[in-house]
């Protein structure tokens, strides 16, 4: 087939099978959007700013498991976009963002629109493309879906200067079946020696704990997870990413680990003496002071990733590999070990049991103002945990975290790594565009909205019946939060000021607006809503604004230094 | 402690920026960086001196190989190695007893006068970096005029090679 640039790169996304690209249009991209429109094959959603694009794209990809799409010009397009990249890249999601560039022969010239793209992106992709030559477009992007999606995947930019993709100019096309690269082959099948060592280690376990975090999810290694565990009766914590990996209703689990993580899966993480810890990478809100970091404890470590092998904590015995494959082994040879000791194992989940009777996610049910917690846990009864929920960042991000029990993988979508603000509204376009008849609830906060507010519209062009949760307590809560306890309270420039009227906002764009002011219209307002099938809701829930998040580590602190709130102190 | 990574890379454009972002972006140590293609002409040739202590050159390997660039790598200081230096350097040699030194000298290092002028002598020596830094010593420091040092190129001894077919 003879095809000019332009239509290669469309043809190409549609052989890969993508469905969606999320863009926005601009000279430098102008002959692949003209190429966009001869087709329907793959469907174009045109956002509000670039930054949307790849924060839907990477909603799209974390709801899936598939690689997201953007297509952004070049310059303003670009740079727009580098948030969403970096977004994506610090999460390991799959995304391929193709980005215009000006014309080869102007390159490094400072035309218009121009930014050296690949430079700008290099430190925050998995890998990135320029592409010089019409014959070379099929091939870059074959080579791209590849590197984004498998090993640890991660987003790659691919570059494309205007004249590559002039109309006029037609080559041979044919879209690669496979791809072989020298240079990158991800092992995927972990060592037997080393998996071996593990299964005795873990069988040997007096107080074993199990530690997974978002590497789970991108392996799709829930089932074999879930079935580790309770063949194992041990044990299990997730970490922020890792939500949904293990279901969150089970007895086994204790619920989130780290900074503002449970006391018991805290308390355990550190006075267990065997750490199974799979697709998680000891980040510092995990981890805490690391030289107080799971003390008494042998480090066993799977990971698909060799870098991630002892770089922020010294582990025992690593096995690198595909979490799914590396699992499964596990699960069939799990049989011909003996299991830990029942007694040590009974006693180990006594000490659990009296950590979790504190119920140190409780909070004031009696408040006259709506508590924060209580919208969480109403959404969660409210959509029987079910829900696909995006988040922004700050305290509701980690009372979503916190109240809403995922019972299954891809269903909490959060910026985790590079916590960005602005996150939540487009991702839930992108996981409402994957799955159109699910519900998909956004948990923002009054500040974090306003970061890409006007993806509101992009909403109600596709008609996208998003619930927005909005958890208004007026301040950025988490700055306030950290400001009242390290900085004598004095909150300086975290109260949002001049805030729209959010009910009038949404109804500007076609949407329905709620405001709800007390506790006993919280649950008739989500079920009001959630009944609307067909329309955005923006729920402006006013909400305590003194609240805090706890339990608490304080940054640096070990895991057995934990804060609950001032009245509950813990021992 | 001291590190000599070699790596086979794709020769492609940006590469070199790649490794040189990963070094500045994770804060390690660069000494010194050679690259140059091999007889694969899409391959080149990179050597990398660092320092750090075991973990961080286990990460700096680790991450290195992360590259998508990267084809091989290897630590040749955990072998038996060879590596080389050359050195280009520029001396003011005025007098006749200054030029019948730097002569002298010369041979005692075995390195060779490449170029002659009224007032200078341009020198090429090869070897470890010590033996340049002791050359430079051993010049009287006020008739340098100019030094160009290429950097540590390295390779492991005996059979071991970082080819691509091994
Ligand atoms: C783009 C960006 N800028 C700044 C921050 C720092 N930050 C973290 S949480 C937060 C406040 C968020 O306020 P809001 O969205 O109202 O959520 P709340 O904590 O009140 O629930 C800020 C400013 C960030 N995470 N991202
Ligand atoms: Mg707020």
């Amino acid at each position: 087939m003879e095809l000019n640039g332009a239509d290669i790169v469309v043809q190409s996304l549609k052989d890969e099978g993508v469905e969606y690209v999320f863009g926005y249009p601009g000279g430098a991209v102008l002959h692949i959007y003209d190429a966009l429109f001869k087709q329907d094959a793959v469907r174009h959603i045109l956002v509000r700013h670039e930054q949307g694009a790849t924060h839907a794209a990477d909603g799209y990809a974390r709801a899936t498991g598939k690689a997201g799409v953007c297509l952004v010009t070049s310059g303003p397009g670009a740079t727009n976009a580098v948030t969403g990249i970096a977004t994506a890249h610090l999460d390991s999601i799959p995304m391929v963002v193709i980005t215009g560039q000006v014309q080869t022969a102007y390159i490094g010239s400072d035309a218009f629109q121009e930014v050296d793209s690949v430079g700008i992106t290099r430190p925050c992709v998995k890998h990135n493309f320029l592409v010089k030559d019409v014959n070379d477009i099929a091939s870059t992007l074959k080579k791209a879906f590849y590197i984004a999606t498998t090993g640890r995947p991660g987003p790659v930019v691919v570059d494309i200067p205007k004249d590559v993709t002039d109309p006029n100019i037609k080559v041979h096309y044919e879209y690669p079946s496979s791809v072989d690269m020298r240079s990158y082959s991800p092992t995927t099948k972990g060592n037997n020696r080393q998996i071996k060592k593990a299964l005795e280690l873990i069988s040997s376990a007096r107080r074993p704990m199990i530690y997974s975090g978002g590497g789970v999810i991108l392996s799709g290694a829930h089932k074999e997870l879930t079935e580790f565990t309770q063949k194992l009766g041990y044990p299990i914590t997730n970490t922020l990413m890792g939500l949904g990996g293990y279901p969150g209703t089970d007895e086994l689990f204790v619920g989130m680990l780290g900074m503002h993580g449970t006391y018991e899966a805290n308390m355990a993480m550190h006075d267990c003496d065997v750490l199974i810890a799979i697709g998680a990478r000891f980040d510092d809100r995990v981890t805490g002071d690391v030289k107080h970091f799971c003390p008494e404890a042998k480090i066993i470590h799977i990971d698909i990733d060799p870098s991630s092998i002892s770089k922020n904590v010294r582990v025992d015995i690593p096995i690198v590999g595909d979490i799914k494959h590396v699992l499964t082994e596990m699960n069939n040879e799990l049989g011909s070990y003996s299991n830990a000791d029942n007694n040590d194992l009974a006693n180990w989940w006594n000490q659990i049991n009296l950590w979790r009777s504190k119920d140190c996610l409780g909070y004031d049910r009696k408040s006259e103002l709506i508590k924060p917690q209580y919208v969480i846990e109403t959404l969660y009864n409210v959509t029987n945990g079910e829900a696909f929920v995006t988040s922004d960042v700050g305290q509701h991000q980690m009372w979503a975290a916190q109240f809403y029990k995922f019972k299954s993988p891809y269903h909490w979508i959060n910026s985790g790594g590079l916590g960005t603000m602005g996150f939540g509204l487009p991702a839930a376009i992108g996981a409402q565009l994957a799955h159109p008849k699910a519900e998909v609830a956004c948990v923002t906060g009054e500040a974090s909205i306003q970061m890409c507010i006007q993806e509101l519209g992009t909403a109600m062009q596709y008609m996208l019946p998003l619930k927005v949760v909005t958890l208004n307590n007026r301040y950025m809560g988490m700055v306030r939060q950290w400001q009242e306890f390290f900085y004598e309270s004095r909150y300086s420039h975290s109260y949002m000021e001049a805030l729209p009227d959010f009910v009038k906002l949404a109804e500007s764009y076609g949407h329905v607006g709620m405001r709800i002011e007390k506790p006993a219209d919280v649950e008739g307002a989500l079920k009001e809503a959630f009944a609307m099938k067909e329309r955005l809701v923006f729920m402006d829930f006013i909400t305590d604004k003194t609240e805090n998040v706890y339990p608490m580590i304080a940054a640096g602190k070990a895991h057995n230094e934990m804060h609950m709130s001032s009245d509950r102190e813990l021992a | 402690m001291r590190h000599i990574i070699s790596m086979l890379m794709e020769n492609e454009a940006g590469a070199l920026s790649r490794v040189a972002g990963l070094f500045s972006a994770r804060g390690y140590n660069i000494e010194s960086l050679t690259v140059a293609p091999t007889e694969d002409e899409s391959l080149s040739r990179m050597t990398i001196v660092t320092t750090g202590s075991n973990q961080i050159v286990e990460q700096i390997t680790k991450q290195l190989n992360k590259l998508v660039d990267v084809v091989k790598l290897a630590d040749i200081t955990e072998g038996k190695h060879i590596e080389r230096e050359l050195m280009l350097i520029k001396l003011n040699v005025v007098s006749p007893e200054v030029r019948d030194e730097v002569k002298r000298l010369i041979d005692i290092f075995r390195g060779r006068i490449i170029d002659v002028s009224e007032t200078t002598y341009i020198l090429e020596l090869t070897g470890t970096g010590e033996k340049l830094n002791a050359f430079i010593d051993a010049v009287d420091n006020k008739i340098i005029l100019e030094t160009v040092r290429s950097g540590v190129s390295g390779i492991a001894r005996g059979d071991k090679s970082l080819g691509l077919t091994v």
